[in-house]
């Protein structure tokens, strides 16, 4: 605990937020699925460099919520904004949007027919149009950096779970997006590779890189988010700095949130 | 007394090890699969039976009573094996029906160039892929049609004389390489968003899946003629190989249909949230690996093509079997044992085509094969 509080005071400074430049901005977002209403009125602003851990009970929409800002779901009522992009039906908008935004999920995703480097490079080389060597290069260069350079040319169903996603980490990356998304990266994990994964995500926090996280590793929250919400029922229950909102939850269905997953 | 606590520690490692080797060699392995108890011994025994009552009068068919050599009937007659002077005579025109003598040479260079592009095609590791696939694809088809059909100074030759081997693998190459697209946009139109295209593909599937591959022939030979203005003709061959592509691609689309179903939805968001668009994330992402997995499907819908490719017989198109069963009329022949021959003989080539489809999409599927499934 202690030493997490040291890295804490040390890590902290280094992140700027801006003051004016806004990443993601929702307003009024509301979404069904049918008539079950999954989303309500969630109001959201994170400014660019700002860190976000999002969590809450399973099924209080945590992921339609992060899905809906690459419009891996479509909301119908109220805006999102991302980079100064509204997203609508128009799909060269979504094109640009997701271009910007990485998204790394529980499962990975990875594609099993594809190696290590050629599930980094697709990407680069379709989307952005990026020569192949280049691509390459690039792939490398943040397989390094989460350290599996030396699996490149192997298949996803050859590495491990922790390995797989730092994978999934630096294919996201390699598309160098301004903004990244989280969904639960460490739920499917072993306990004993969830560090591994972490490091990684704590790496890019320090970096400056937005990011918007799914997650109940509460250690994290409190190393690297400016900002923790959670959500229930669809709502954006309570929302505060790391350190007030773990030592002193307001609303009472935070309180028993926090109680069930701190034992 | 602390120490007694512990109750084992290694102060050793254990070496790594090599693995033990395979045991046995042969009789080692019939003792573990063949004769490991009583009644896998009786299994063996029976099963070993079943064969010999099978292949036995085959074999004696085939090889032991068969006759070798003669120039007609007399040859065969009497004897009760396999009169294979009579393949031999026919031979030629089993290969190439009734394609004029002096033009032979034309369909060699055709099924010569087919051999040259795809075996390299077939191995993995051969080089020139992309100009492999543009040879199979592009030249090849307009160099066979002209080869075949004539022009350029060539003879012209009217497909109601080609014949035997040749339209056999006309129709099943044409069949396999059309079915295989139309059935993947077939497929991807069923499942598509847009109402229009998928009731279009849904319709067009199960109209060719609910008729027999029999009534579409049928239809193409005596029904289309009557909806065409007068005058206009329509080649007889051209009609059944747009007919048995169709037919297969419906039967195509549904098995690769399958394929898709298959794929997990997070690969449809991995791929969209890297800004993929539609047909990259098809081509690249979901294809592939939906194809793969129904390799077995769609060689099964191929061998069942190229099978059904003798149902051309009765819109009086020769193929292979068509000629082996029309030589049967020449009294030259006419022996006790030359029908039984002909089937033989027919039935060991399709067997050869359709075995040989079969071993190669094991061994591709074997292949394809990545990382360890759990
Ligand atoms: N495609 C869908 N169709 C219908 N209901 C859905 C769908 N996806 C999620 N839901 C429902 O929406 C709610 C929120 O889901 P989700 O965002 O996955 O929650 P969380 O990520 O917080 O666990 C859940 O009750 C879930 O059952
Ligand atoms: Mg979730």
């Amino acid at each position: 605990m202690s030493e997490t509080a040291a890295m804490t005071a040390e890590a902290k400074p280094k992140m700027a937020v801006s003051e004016t430049d806004v990443a993601i901005e929702i307003v009024g977002m509301n979404k069904w699925y049918g008539d079950f209403h999954v989303l309500k009125d969630i109001n959201l602003k994170v400014m660019r460099g700002e860190r976000i851990v999002v969590c809450g009970p399973s099924g209080s929409g945590k992921s339609t919520m992060i899905r809906c800002i690459n419009r891996l779901e479509e909301h119908q009522k109220g805006d999102i904004i991302v980079d100064g992009i509204t997203l609508t039906n128009d799909l060269k908008r979504i094109d640009e949007i997701r271009r910007e935004v990485g998204m790394v999920f529980q499962h990975f995703n990875l594609f099993p027919h594809l190696t290590i480097l050629e599930n980094c490079t697709l990407a680069p080389i379709w989307v952005r149009k990026m020569p192949k060597k280049q691509a390459e290069e690039v792939a490398m260069h943040y397989l390094e950096r989460v350290k599996i350079p030396e699996q490149a040319l192997k298949y996803p169903g050859q590495l491990s779970g922790g390995q797989q996603q730092r994978v999934a980490i630096a294919r996201s990356l390699c598309m160098n997006p301004r903004i990244m998304l989280f969904d639960e990266p460490t739920s499917a994990l072993d306990p004993e590779m969830i560090k591994e994964v972490l490091d990684v995500m704590v790496g890019l926090a320090e970096e400056g890189m937005t990011m918007l996280c799914v997650t109940h590793e509460m250690g994290f929250a409190r190393q690297v988010a400016n900002r923790v919400i959670f959500m229930d029922a669809g709502q954006i229950v309570e929302e505060n700095a790391p350190e007030p909102f773990f030592t002193n939850p307001q609303h009472e269905r935070t309180q028993l949130f926090l109680s069930q997953i701190l034992h | 007394m602390a120490a007694t606590d512990v109750h084992y520690v290694r102060d050793e490692m254990a070496p790594v090890l090599p693995p033990p080797a395979a045991s046995g060699g042969l009789l080692g392995w019939m003792r573990a699969n063949l004769f490991s108890s009583l009644g896998n011994t009786a299994l063996t025994l029976v099963g070993v039976l079943i064969l010999w009552l099978l292949f036995e009068p085959l074999i004696r068919f085939a090889l032991i009573d068969a006759v070798w050599t003669g120039a007609n009937r007399e040859a065969c007659l009497g004897h009760h094996g396999a009169c294979w002077p009579y393949v031999a005579d026919y031979f030629s025109q089993f290969i190439y029906g009734r394609y004029p003598l002096g033009e032979r040479w034309r369909v060699d260079i055709v099924f010569a160039a087919f051999a040259f592009g795809l075996v390299p095609l077939l191995v993995p590791s051969a080089p020139l892929k992309r100009a492999n696939v543009i040879f199979m694809l592009v030249v090849f088809p307009v160099a066979a049609y002209f080869l075949l059909t004539g022009g350029f100074g060539m003879e012209i030759v009217e497909t109601a004389n080609w014949g035997g081997l040749l339209v056999t693998l006309v129709i099943a190459v044409t069949g396999i390489v059309a079915s295989l697209p139309l059935g993947i946009v077939l497929a991807l139109g069923r499942r598509s968003q847009m109402p229009v295209v998928r009731l279009a593909s849904v319709v067009f599937i199960e109209f060719w899946r609910g008729v027999p591959l029999i009534t579409v022939l049928f239809m193409s030979s005596v029904m289309l003629p009557l909806f065409l203005p007068e005058g206009v003709t329509f080649d007889k061959l051209l009609r059944a190989l747009i007919g048995v592509a169709l037919f297969a691609s419906a039967y195509m689309a549904e098995v690769v249909r399958g394929g898709l179903q298959a794929i997990p939805k997070g690969q449809y968001e991995g791929a969209m949230a890297l800004g993929l668009r539609y047909w990259q994330m098809m081509g690249l992402i979901i294809m592939p690996q939906a194809l793969k997995m129904v390799i077995p499907g769609i060689v099964n819908t191929f061998i069942g093509l190229f099978k059904d490719t003798t149902l051309v017989l009765i819109i009086g198109l020769f193929d292979l079997l068509g000629q082996i069963q029309s030589s049967y009329t020449d009294p030259t022949w006419a022996t006790p044992t030359q029908s039984h021959t002909g089937y033989l003989f027919a039935a060991a080539i399709y067997w050869t085509f359709c075995f040989s489809m079969s071993r190669y999409s094991i061994f591709m599927e074997k292949r394809l094969h990545t990382g360890h499934k759990r």
